[in-house]
């Protein structure tokens, strides 16, 4: 393991098989992850902490009829394998009856993914991580501003193989990158940044120089008042809003009367159209803008899939037992997703825009109310008033109560596509690609002090 | 009445909470070795030496390593069918260096007497690239040296222990009481149990062994109204996760308390809906722990003040330092705030933390007051005017933590308790009396706040109304919003011990890459005055 950053297909295969073997059960499945992470953090216009790690974690499930349980260990000795294996078999001895164990799947077709990996991620050291990040703090320290931010990536093999013949390999490569630069008198805020599969696409003197200038257009902002306002938002914030709704997007919950796609007296929202009509989003992991993982844990094939077209829901998340309850395909569920935009510029929104808000990013989205997917969270690092067609100050940031579906509905104006980094904590989350949106009557309920 | 049921139910659980601490009890229940550390403690012990040797030889000025194995058990089920099972363990080690006041850190799953070398002078060569743009070394407050530290979480019944029959019966017992109720269409439940074997040795000569484990049992129901129109769950936020054995489940009466959450889903459904408007707020402490963590324990991180999370958990309204330690009145004068990791049972309870350090008690809000804030080795040095200025010893409080082997420690909350009222024991209905228009909170919710903790908002699980000094019908869609500052200053009164809980969660997030915490927050039911309560529900 030493000599390699992360499993190779041959030695992949070479594990699993072993564990296979080692079976006893009635059906086996093997997942591998394998990977090699890195990442350097700065804060105050230097290195905080960093970190290169080496893991791999095997879990081996095992079923005797309908009787189901896991175990996962990242020691790959023989005894720690047949160790793992016996407790995933003492426990599925041990377990109820599960009437919804389908069993496991044998040899399938995945779609051509192998261009989510780059050897310019894989090859990156902690030098070269300090060089780039160089590059911004030497801004902010030119400006007088103090930055803050991190770089992560991850290189590595996800693998997964069945009693019943199956065997996947993919590899997958991500690296994301976020600075906030703030001024030194506090009363300023700029962030931006990205995510990407190949290290040398990413431009990180380019996002810092982003961020100093909303740090510096930020200075002194000034109170306005909550409630319902035309918004300008930049990418990241419509993806912090579009993935709220992405996450309810399990057909079983929407059957059983639990979620906001629940029909009315029963069944989905399938077929149904309930937001505006230019709204489209659709996952495909052969799509290089937003490669994902070409099949999921259970070995089940990530296809191209249309969720919402012409603002109608198209497709749900299907799991193979709700399938087959309902006579459908079974989706899998390709982790990223691409909304498709408009011609409109974000300069020609808010030269659009009489009174409204330009919004970066939001923070700590929570939700408050799952049957109409309303979340609460608060803008962040970068919000300007916008007043006849002009940013004419920066103001407070300002809580929201809203929810997606209002948002999608409320759409003016749409840009062009682009890839954003999507999580919270700026880890590397799978793709997402979405375009900024003039939105109207979204809903802001108090202000926040907080810069 | 619920809220006598709900005081009943506390009452016992602290009463479960007292008698936890039997270290006679701990010898010969652990896990046998097949689940053990990665390594005997000798081979561990030799293992860290080569490491701190190599980080020496490399260049470092100081060094750590953990080498950690942790397993843990989760039993998922819904109704009468079992979703997970699983029982999992993962181990490796971390090395962290100080290269000339720079940091460095690397990981290995696989612990052998040249992986440790190896990822040592990673380490080390990791620091380098670093300092080259250093603009101010890092430096560590002194402290005691512990050459062979043993603890052991208070566990009375080792949860790996007990059969997973046992667990399963247990959940689906639980389940059936909550389906039993009218109305209830699902019911989720789970178990999870932790063992965390944790060795640490650093380059100035502590040793610390520790056996950490934690439990935690929750259950959510669902009610769903007979048209599929309208759905409402009820969660066992009074069910803390806990730094126990398998004792605290059975203790935690999930069974008994099951038809009480299968009822108040139910009732949710037909509850009337909230009038926006200000309103006087009655809060249990299975519902304020969590406004204690957003609001006064997260902004008193260190770290976080001095700028260190800014790109991703914030910063704090509490700076500059000067203006704020011993100057700012966070409560009333009754408002004591301790943190600690002495509480047996307590998650983040502990014999050292993450760099060795043996932690303290200490007063972060004391009579009202600013009074301290949470450090480790480096991040003490930064308050040492303060602490010389009161007579105080500058050291860390012993607060630092990483969440496995593969994530580098840093500052990490400990327990954060707002102490019961000092005088007398203040009963919940005393609280209730006091008010007008009200409403008291049950449970823990949704919760969202900026990112220099002045502008929160919370949800809860159940919501009754106060009217004229009583309580009256349930409420729903209620969300409080506040502004930290006035909020706690505008706490008129605290419940008495007997209105003292522990509330707590898994999944406290915070550095990058983000590394999860477990939390416990102790308090008592608080009144508030004058917040602002709007309605959640929207039509669409």
């Amino acid at each position: 393991m030493a000599d390699q950053p992360f499993m190779s297909e041959e030695e992949a295969r070479r594990i699993t098989d072993r564990v296979l073997s080692l079976s006893q059960a009635d059906h086996c499945r093997v997942n591998l992850t394998s990977a090699m992470d890195g990442n350097t953090r700065f804060a105050r216009n230097q290195m905080s902490t960093s970190g290169d790690i080496t893991n791999s974690n095997l879990t081996v499930t095992s079923a005797f009829g309908q009787r189901v349980a896991s175990s996962t260990t990242n020691r790959f000795d023989d005894d720690s394998l047949q160790q793992v294996v016996r407790t995933s078999e003492d426990l599925a001895r041990l377990a109820p009856e599960d009437p919804e164990y389908l069993g496991e799947l044998g040899s399938q077709s995945y779609p051509d993914t192998r261009g989510s990996y780059y050897d310019s991620t894989a090859e990156l050291e902690p030098e070269e991580r300090a060089r780039a990040i160089a590059r911004v703090t030497e801004q902010a320290v030119t400006e007088d501003l103090i930055s803050t931010g991190f770089l992560v990536h991850r290189s590595g093999a996800t693998c997964v193989a069945t009693s019943e013949g199956l065997f996947a390999y993919g590899l997958d490569s991500r690296v994301n990158f976020t600075t906030t630069i703030r001024t030194e008198d506090g009363t300023g805020s700029g962030w931006s940044g990205t995510s990407v599969n190949d290290w040398n696409e990413l431009n990180i003197g380019e996002l810092g120089s982003i961020a100093v200038q909303k740090a510096i257009r930020s200075r002194e902002p000034r109170d306005v008042e909550p409630g319902r306002w035309t918004v300008v938002m930049e990418p990241t914030a419509v993806g912090n809003m579009v993935n709220l709704m992405m996450n309810q997007l399990s057909a079983r919950a929407a059957d059983e009367g639990r979620s906001f796609f629940s029909a009315p007296g029963g069944g989905n929202k399938i077929g149904e159209q309930f937001i505006d009509s230019r709204v489209n989003i659709h996952s495909d992991p052969e799509d290089p803008s937003i490669y994902s993982t070409p099949f999921n844990n259970m070995g089940l094939a990530n296809r191209r899939t249309i969720w919402i077209q012409d603002g109608t829901l198209r497709e749900l998340n299907y799991d193979r037992y709700w399938a087959e309850q309902n006579n459908r395909e079974p989706t899998g569920f390709p982790s990223g997703w691409y909304m498709a935009g408009g011609n409109d510029t974000l300069e020609e929104m808010i030269a659009s825009t009489e009174r409204g808000l330009l919004l970066t990013r939001f923070w700590y989205i929570r939700s408050v109310d799952p049957r109409t997917i309303l979340f609460t969270g608060l803008t962040r690092d970068g919000t300007f008033l916008i007043e006849n067609g002009r940013i004419t100050h920066p103001v407070k940031n300002l809580r929201w109560n809203e929810t997606p579906i209002f948002m999608l509905n409320n759409i003016e104006m749409m840009g062009a596509p682009v890839r954003i980094s999507s999580g919270e904590s700026a880890g590397l989350t799978p793709a997402v690609v979405v375009p900024p949106l003039k939105v109207r009557d979204f809903s802001f309920t108090s202000i926040s002090d907080a810069i | 009445m619920k809220r006598r049921d709900f005081l009943r139910h506390s009452a016992v659980a602290a009463a479960g909470l007292s008698v936890v601490g039997h270290p006679e009890a701990l010898h010969g229940i652990l896990s046998p070795a097949a689940y053990g550390p990665v390594a005997v403690r000798s081979d561990r012990r030799e293992l860290a030496m080569r490491a701190l040797e190599a980080a020496r030889s490399a260049g470092a000025d100081y060094a750590d390593v953990r080498i950690n194995t942790n397993r843990n058990q989760g039993i998922q089920t819904r109704e009468r069918r079992v979703i997970g099972l699983s029982d999992n363990v993962t181990s490796g080690f971390g090395v962290r260096v100080l290269v000339g006041g720079t940091w460095g850190f690397a990981a290995s799953s696989n612990a052998t007497g040249d992986e440790v070398v190896r990822v040592a002078r990673q380490a080390v060569a990791q620091a380098r690239a670093n300092r080259a743009a250093q603009r101010q070394p890092v430096e560590l407050a002194p402290t005691e040296v512990e050459p062979d530290g043993v603890w052991r979480s208070p566990i009375r019944t080792d949860p790996f222990e007990i059969p997973i029959e046992q667990k399963v019966e247990y959940l689906f017992g639980a389940n059936e009481a909550a389906m039993g109720v009218a109305g209830v269409r699902f019911v989720n439940s789970s178990m999870f149990f932790l063992r965390e074997d944790k060795f640490y040795a650093n380059s100035e000569g502590t040793v610390t062994d520790q056996t950490i484990f934690r439990t935690y049992p929750t259950m959510n129901v669902t009610a769903v109204s007979d048209d599929n129109s309208d759905f409402q769950s009820r969660s066992s936020t009074d069910i803390a996760p806990m730094g126990l054995g398998y004792e605290h489940v059975v203790d935690s009466d999930m069974m008994g308390l099951a038809p009480r959450f299968a009822e108040e889903a139910v009732q949710k459904l037909s509850a009337r809906s909230v009038d926006p408007g200000e309103y006087d707020l009655v809060l249990l402490p299975t519902h304020l722990w969590l406004t204690i963590h957003e609001a006064i324990a997260h902004p008193t991180e260190l770290d976080r003040i001095m700028g260190f999370e800014a790109n991703y958990a914030g910063t704090s309204f509490i700076y500059p330092l000067e203006e704020f330690l011993g100057r700012f009145r966070y409560g009333p004068d009754f408002m004591n705030v301790v943190g600690e990791r002495s509480t047996p049972g307590a998650l983040s309870t502990a014999g050292w933390d993450d760099e060795g350090v043996k932690p303290q008690d200490y007063h972060i809000v004391k009579d009202g007051f600013l009074n301290d804030l949470q450090t480790t080795r480096e991040q003490a040095l930064w308050l040492g005017d303060w602490y010389r200025s009161q007579n105080r010893e500058v050291r860390s409080h012993g607060n630092s933590y990483a969440q496995s082997w593969a994530d580098v420690q840093f500052q990490r909350m400990p327990n954060i308790n707002l102490e019961p009222f000092p005088d007398r024991d203040v009963s919940v209905d005393e609280l209730v009396e006091g008010i007008d228009r009200g409403i008291m909170i049950d449970g823990s919710g949704s919760f969202s706040i900026d990112q220099q903790r002045y502008n929160s908002q919370y949800g809860g699980q159940v919501f009754h109304e106060i009217r004229n000094g009583r309580v009256t019908g349930m409420l729903r869609d209620v969300a409080y919003q506040i502004r930290t500052p006035e909020f706690w200053n505008a706490m008129d009164l605290c419940g008495g011990p007997s209105t003292y809980f522990m509330g707590g969660a898994f999944g406290d997030a915070k550095g990058q890459p983000a590394q999860s915490n477990a939390i416990t927050h102790g308090c008592p039911a608080t009144r508030h005055r004058n917040v602002t309560v709007i309605n959640t529900a929207r039509s669409v």
